[in-house]
């Protein structure tokens, strides 16, 4: 089966920050990628540049994806000028093109918002606009930065809750920025690990259905990813720890 | 013990573990600008007016300096029933009047140009910015000379006058867009005609509602002085008359006329710019 996304001996250097050293990555249809790494370790540049964003940037390598592909940033990004479902109907045309904002709309539970303007929401709310305005293009790869990053802990946790339930149901290949090994762990079925510019590990997170045995696998694998990002030291008997 | 009203979670975990402070109920500041009172910008004006009747009234301001509220008052029912102050206003907003279309019309357009292309970039704006140099007023001998005394070389300085604000501040902020918002429309695949109409001109706007504030305001201070210059018509008329004849109160009903018109008139573009910006919200609702 041909990837979705195929990347060959990617190298990315900016100026300011940011850089990529050589990155060989594939990503099949349907699959949940999440990409982990520090501050710096150029998660968000490899993001970009699938995303076509990096316009500074000098660099070699080759790249294929898909012709359909949306982007959620770590901001919602709405236009404060345009109403919820202008939003989210943004760029789209065609007789339905409301009704499927619509629909999109009550897939992240937020029916009847429709003629809101984006600051009565909630940030968390303002985030699953943005969600919807990206599955109603129907891409075949989603490419998330972060998006949960600027959220409080419980809005957190219901925005990873309805995530798993739309990529079940829209089923892109889907690209995951985070910092958060237990996000990682929890939403994606394989955890990438970058550091300093270059895959340090490749994980499949095959977890069973649960129980004891599930604990056992999280718990591995979570000493795992922190040790490939240099600080299994640091967590000895740590219940949780997010932020790397 | 003294109850606080409490508002914050801050302050009531502090309150729960310490005595509170004797010194009677005390508020939590508030930063920022508190609620609105409607009319409130009446305060200074009504206080202005206040002290310009009691003055008249007690003799502390003499007649020939600045006559009586109620003698401007009287002068200007005189008029009205005369049908010239209706006359002359409604030269002047006419004036006025078409300075501003034409001003506001052409500043869009040409800004569009300049903001929205490169090319136009590099050939209007360093035009314009060398216009911004001279003061509008200072070109009238030289628009005397082209364009001779008439309605003609009014309109178009008034129109000058409307146009350099608004280009300013709408080219501004045309090219003012956010990134981000740039990137959001390169990642949904907008069209360019889709990327002006609903990224760059609705971001635009804010500039452009600021410039239309400063031209209106441009309008009526270029009305001024190009009806100082050989009218027969209009306020501006009315008040050198006024002077040739040592009416103050004719003069004074004048320059009234001129503070209601340009009040009301920027009363009505901000009243416009709730409207059309009712999105945002801001500190000072």
């Amino acid at each position: 089966m041909t990837p979705t996304v195929s990347i060959r001996n990617l190298v990315r250097r900016f100026t300011l920050k940011g850089v990529l050293n050589g990155i060989d990555l594939d990503i099949q249809r349907g699959e949940f990628v999440a990409l982990l790494g520090r501050s710096g370790s150029g998660k968000s540049t490899l993001l970009r540049a699938l995303a076509d964003l990096d316009r500074e940037a000098t660099g070699s390598g080759e790249i294929i994806v898909p012709a359909k592909i949306s982007v959620v940033f770590q901001d919602a990004r709405l236009l404060p000028w345009k109403r919820v479902l202008d939003n989210v109907v943004l760029g789209l045309d065609g007789a339905d093109a409301r009704r499927r904002g619509e629909r999109a709309l009550a897939e992240v539970e937020l029916a009847g918002r429709e003629a809101s303007w984006p600051y009565e929401l909630s940030g968390g709310e303002q985030q699953r606009v943005a969600l919807a305005r990206s599955l109603v293009r129907e891409p075949e790869l989603l490419l998330a930065d972060e998006p949960f990053g600027a959220l409080d802990a419980l809005t957190r946790i219901r925005m990873h809750v309805l995530f798993r339930k739309l990529s079940a149901a829209h089923d892109p290949a889907i690209l995951l920025v985070t910092h958060d090994v237990d996000e990682a762990v929890e939403l994606a079925d394989r955890v990438v690990v970058l550091d300093d510019g270059k895959i340090a590990a490749d994980l499949a997170i095959d977890l069973p259905a649960s129980g004891e045995e599930r604990r056992l696998r999280v718990a591995t694998l979570r000493r795992q990813l922190l040790t490939s990002l240099g600080v299994e030291n640091l967590i000895d008997g740590a219940p949780a720890l997010h932020a790397v | 013990m003294t109850v606080i009203p409490v508002s914050g979670l801050a302050v009531g975990g502090r309150a729960a573990g310490r005595a509170a402070p004797a010194s009677g109920p005390k508020r939590k500041r508030r930063l920022g600008l508190g609620a609105p009172v409607t009319y409130g910008w009446m305060l200074g004006p009504g206080l202005l007016l206040a002290f310009w009747t009691i003055g008249s009234a007690t003799g502390f301001i003499d007649p020939r300096t600045l006559p009586a509220p109620w003698v401007a008052l009287h002068t200007g029912l005189e008029l009205i029933q005369q049908g010239r102050l209706q006359e002359h206003l409604a030269i002047s907003a006419f004036r006025a009047g078409q300075g501003l279309v034409w001003g506001v019309s052409i500043g869009v357009v040409v800004a569009l140009l300049s903001g929205l292309t490169l090319l136009g970039g590099y050939l209007i704006d360093g035009v314009v910015q060398l216009k911004r140099a001279i003061p509008t007023l200072a070109l009238i001998p030289l628009f005397i000379l082209w364009f001779g005394i008439g309605e003609g070389m009014k309109v178009i300085v008034i129109s000058l006058s409307v146009f350099i604000p608004i280009y300013v501040h709408t080219h501004n902020a045309l090219r003012a867009i956010e990134m981000k918002h740039v990137e959001l429309a390169e990642t949904l695949g907008l069209s360019p005609m889709a990327f002006v109409r609903h990224v760059v001109l609705p971001g635009a706007l804010p500039g452009f509602m600021l410039g239309l504030r400063f031209g209106v305001m441009g309008a009526w201070l270029a009305l001024v002085v190009v009806e100082q210059l050989n009218a027969t018509s209009g306020i501006g008329y009315m008040i050198n008359l006024a002077r040739t004849y040592a009416q103050s109160d004719v003069i004074l009903l004048g320059l009234v006329v001129y503070a209601i018109l340009g009040v009301s008139s920027d009363a009505a573009v901000r009243l416009l710019e709730r409207k059309v910006l009712s999105y945002r919200r801001t500190l000072a609702k």
